[in-house]
Order: C-alpha cells, then structure tokens, then sequence
C-alpha cells in the first residue's frame, strides 16, 4: 500500500468519524425537539396525553432504585473529600475549611455528576435495554401503527421522569456529601474540623452554589435519557444490538455529562455565578 | 355489507401506483401497481426477498415511497402530516408477524390500549369491549396473563383482537401462519374469515402458507422481485395451480410458486445467474 492511500484513507476515515459524530448530535438535537414539543402539547392540550401513569411509573423505576447507590456512594465521596482535603490544610491551621471546601465541592459538582454516573448506568442502561429490547419485537412499529407517536408514549414520560429524579436524587446526594464528611471529621479528624462544621458550611455556601447544581442536574439528567432512548430506538440486529445499545449509552452518557460539567462550569465561571 | 364513509361504490379503498422503492440502489420494489376493493380478502404472495414486506409497509404508512402513490381511503399517505396519517391509522388494523404484543401488559391491557389511547371511553366500558374482542378470537380466558405466558398462535389471536380493538375497516396480516401448527394456522385463517365474512372488514393479507392463501383469498397477487407477475381471482390461481406446465415462462414460474416444487423456473433463474462470473471473480480477488 503506498503512502498516499494511507493518508487518503486516514483523511477519509477521519471524516467519516466527524460526519457520524455530527449525524449523533442531529439525531439527539431532533430527538430532544420531538420530546419537548410533545410534552408542550401535552402540557397545553386536553387531547394529547403521555400519561401521567407512565410517568409515575418511570420515576419509581428511575429514582427509587438509584436511591440506595446514591446514597451510599455520596457518602463515601464526603468521607473522601474530608480525609483527603485536611492534610493540605493542616500546616496553614485552616482544616476547619474542610467544610467549606465539601460543601462547595459537593454542591456545586460532585453531587450532581456522581449521581449522574450512577443513573447513567442505572436508569441509561435499562431505558436502552427496555426500549432495544422493543424494537426488536416490533413492538415499536406496531405503536406507530396505532397511531401512537413512540416519543410521546415512550421517550417523553423517560426524560420527564429522569430530569425530575436527578434533580430529587442530587439533594439527597448534597445532604449526604456533607453527612459523609461530618462523620468522618468526627470520627478521625477531631474537633478543630467537626465543631461548627455545619455553621462554617452554610455561612460560606450561597445561594447560587446549590442551583447550579440542580441546573447541572437537570441538564445530566435531560442528557442521559435522551441518549438512552435514541440508542434504544435505533437498536437493529437483535439481542446483540440491545447489548451494544446498553452499553454505548453508558460511553456516551459519561462522556456527555462531563463535558456538559466542564462547560457548564465555564460559563459559570464566566458570568461568576 | 355495511358502506362506511367516504369510499363510494366500487372505489378502491386501497391503491398502489406505480410504487417503486430503493435500498442502496436495488429496486425492492419495482413498478408495482395494484388495488384492494372493499370488503375484499387480498392475497399477496412471493417467495422470501419478492418485495412483499416492503410493500405492506408502504400500504400501512411506515414506509415512504421512492416514487410512485399510495391512496389509503382516497388520501395519498406520502403528503399527509404525521397527525392526519394517524387519524388514517385508526382506521385500520395490523396484525403483526409476531403479534407485537406489548410485554410488559396483560393481554387485556394490550386490547384496551388503543382504546384507552383514541377513544374518550370509561373504564368499564373498556373493559366489556375488551372482552368482547378477546371472545372474538377465542381468547377471554387469557385476559389476565402476560405475553410471555401464551403460546405463539394465542400471541397472534391477541394481536389480532387487539388489531380489531377500534373497529378498523381495514386489516393487514403479516405472515399471519408463520411459525404455527397447520391446525393452530387453520385456526387463524378461519377466524380471518370470520371477520371479513362477519364485520365486512377488507383485508390485505401478505403470506407464503399457499394452504393458507387458497382458503381465505377473494383475490390474489403473486410478486415477483418488486414486480407484480400476476393479479387475478383465486380461481384463475387454482387452475393454474392445477394445470400441467404451459410453456409459458411466467405461468410456469407461478405454478412452480403454487405447487411449492424444488424444479422448474424458478429454481433455474437462481441458478443460472452469475455462477461463472462468481467463480472468476473470488479466482481474481485471490490474485
């Protein structure tokens, strides 16, 4: 093979890479703008329904589940923080910041992201297998041939739910960053760090520290179902297919939230909220 | 039979013209033209590749055509928007190769759903309806179990109950006896009858069962990769079925399709194509 096919395939292949990456993004944009037009509809008319039931449903299955996993690993992400920031501290006799430093760490990104990485492989995975799992059965064709619109049925009550319950399971992740910290203070660190560590907390936190947090949430959440669903959608091939589709939507989903976080955090940074 | 609304006398209450539909460049279908006249029972039939799935897709709307039409009820399905072709779905009914049960429903739940979904019914009255569907079929016993706990022909009957759920005017089966028992097959051939014979439904009916086909068809289409070969009463299909070979190409590759025979035109036309041309190009690939 001479040099000149290499480079050219390369090139080629690289342009596929960006072409498929740009045809991902499409779909996911016109899958978000189906989702949000349908749940409109179904905000303002009497005659489109998405079921209050399904999201009932949806939210049980995405929130509760995911509740025992956040809270143990939010936990042990406050413990972390607590042991980990002290020594630093230590020499300047600042340890008593550690709770400072936990809560705006916590708030502002380790709560929302460590609880969108356990929905992702929580909620994403099984929302991908679920509705994989119906296109193969032709479950979904035979919906479209009731006149039933898949994304208002399916996709909707899926982002509705998972947005609402990341945002829930984000405060709960926020208490036990803080929980998981003050215990280990008072367990290890001793009292320079435990005593008045929940005043020290709320005296430095504002406002802005918690909603941009539960706005990352939302964002995370709004992004891990939409991913799921359209790597459900669009399984072909079988059981292989709903496997690949789990997993992918887990790939994705992370690689989707952090970069969310990191822009996020720029225009927070930015506009200094 | 009862004459429902807006499809005059004798009009087709389905047509195919000049239907043509690409994948990567191969014509699927090719030029295909046809009409279902009401309260009629359609056969199309074909060996596995002819074309025929294709063109039930494009007959229910999920398919759009490459070029030619589709007049469903005297509307062209490619220029309707989303929400006029599913005001159209609700007036027809798909019986699905698998029968596309939800899983995760009862199958009650399956037949109530798109009463819950299209109609502004009580519960109750849902209920009655959905047992008169089940009845219907055969299958009120099984109101309560799930799919995955039924057998493959009740999964089919349920899908057809469920099918039947808005009182559509017309029916389309996909593959309505693959995978059954020929008694569990004739079973659900008889029950097709009954609803064309009973409730006047027009049905549309995509088989490669040639026991199947001959019972229920009024009429029937044989196609033949992505082209129509013949359109004609089932009778025209049953005398050639039962005549010796013509000579003539075509009616010999539809008898052969008929008597389900491994010799005769069809079986030579895959043979002749290309085996040399095939041979010397892997002896090049090797080079």
């Amino acid at each position: 093979m001479s040099d000149g096919v290499g480079k050219r395939g390369a090139v080629r292949a690289l342009g596929a890479r960006v072409l498929g990456g740009l045809e991902y993004l499409g779909g996911m944009a016109l899958l978000l703008g189906a989702a949000g037009r349908w749940a409109y509809r179904g905000a303002v008319s009497r005659k489109v329904r998405f079921g209050g039931r399904a999201l009932a449903a949806q939210m049980v299955r995405v929130g509760v589940r995911s509740l025992p996993i956040v809270v143990l690993v939010q936990a042990f992400i406050g413990v972390i923080l607590a042991l980990q920031m002290s020594p630093p501290l230590k020499p300047y006799g600042q340890e008593s910041q550690v709770a400072v430093i936990i809560g705006i760490a916590g708030f502002r990104m380790l709560g929302p992201i460590i609880t969108a990485v356990v929905l992702s492989g929580f909620a994403g995975a099984s929302i991908a297998a679920e509705l994989g799992t119906m296109v193969v059965a032709e479950e979904i064709e035979a919906m479209q041939a009731m006149a039933m619109n898949p994304v208002r049925v399916l996709v909707v009550p899926r982002v509705l739910a998972t947005l609402v319950m990341m945002v829930l399971l984000t405060v709960i992740a926020d208490l036990m960053i803080s929980l998981g910290g003050w215990a280990v203070s008072r367990a290890v660190l001793g009292p320079r760090v435990y005593v008045g560590y929940w005043d020290r907390m709320r005296d430095a936190l504002v406002y802005a520290d918690f909603v941009t947090g539960l706005i990352l949430a939302g964002v995370f959440g709004t992004l891990i179902s939409l991913i799921a669903c359209h790597e459900g959608l669009k399984v072909s091939g079988g059981a292989e297919g709903v496997g690949r589709a789990t997993t992918m939507t887990v790939v994705y989903s992370i690689v989707a939230i952090i970069s969310a976080a990191c822009v996020f955090t720029m225009i927070f940074f930015v506009y200094e909220i | 039979m009862p004459q429902r609304a807006n499809i005059p006398d004798g009009q087709a209450i389905l047509r195919v013209t000049d239907l043509v539909k690409r994948f990567d460049g191969r014509a699927v279908l090719d030029g295909v033209n046809l009409e279902v006249r009401p309260g009629e029972t359609l056969v199309v039939m074909g060996g596995s590749g002819c074309g025929k799935s294709t063109l039930l897709r494009h007959m229910i709307g999920s398919m759009r055509p490459d070029e030619g039409r589709v007049e469903l009820f005297g509307h062209d399905l490619a220029e309707l928007s989303e929400d006029r072709m599913d005001l159209l779905r609700k007036r027809f009914g798909i019986l699905f190769q698998s029968g596309a049960l939800f899983n995760s429903m009862t199958v009650g739940d399956n037949v109530a759903l798109p009463l819950r979904e299209h109609t502004n019914l009580d519960d109750d009255t849902i209920d009655i309806i959905v047992r008169i569907k089940l009845e219907l079929v055969g299958l009120r016993p099984a109101v309560d179990r799930m799919p995955a706990e039924i057998s493959g022909g009740m999964k089919k009957r349920a899908g057809l109950a469920r099918a039947i759920a808005l009182d559509p005017e017309i029916l389309f089966y996909d593959e309505p006896s693959a995978g059954l028992d020929p008694v569990t097959s004739a079973e659900i051939d008889q029950l097709m009858m009954d609803l064309s014979g009973k409730l006047g439904v027009t049905s549309v009916v995509v088989t490669h069962e040639m026991d199947s086909a001959f019972r229920i068809a009024d009429r029937m289409v044989m196609l033949d990769r992505g082209r129509v070969l013949k359109i004609a009463s089932r009778s025209e299909f049953e005398a050639i079925r039962d005549s010796a070979p013509s000579g003539d190409e075509t009616t010999d590759l539809i008898r052969q399709f008929l008597r389900g025979e491994s010799q005769g035109p069809i079986t030579r036309r895959r043979q002749d194509t290309g085996y040399a041309e095939d041979l010397l190009e892997a002896a090049d690939g090797e080079r």
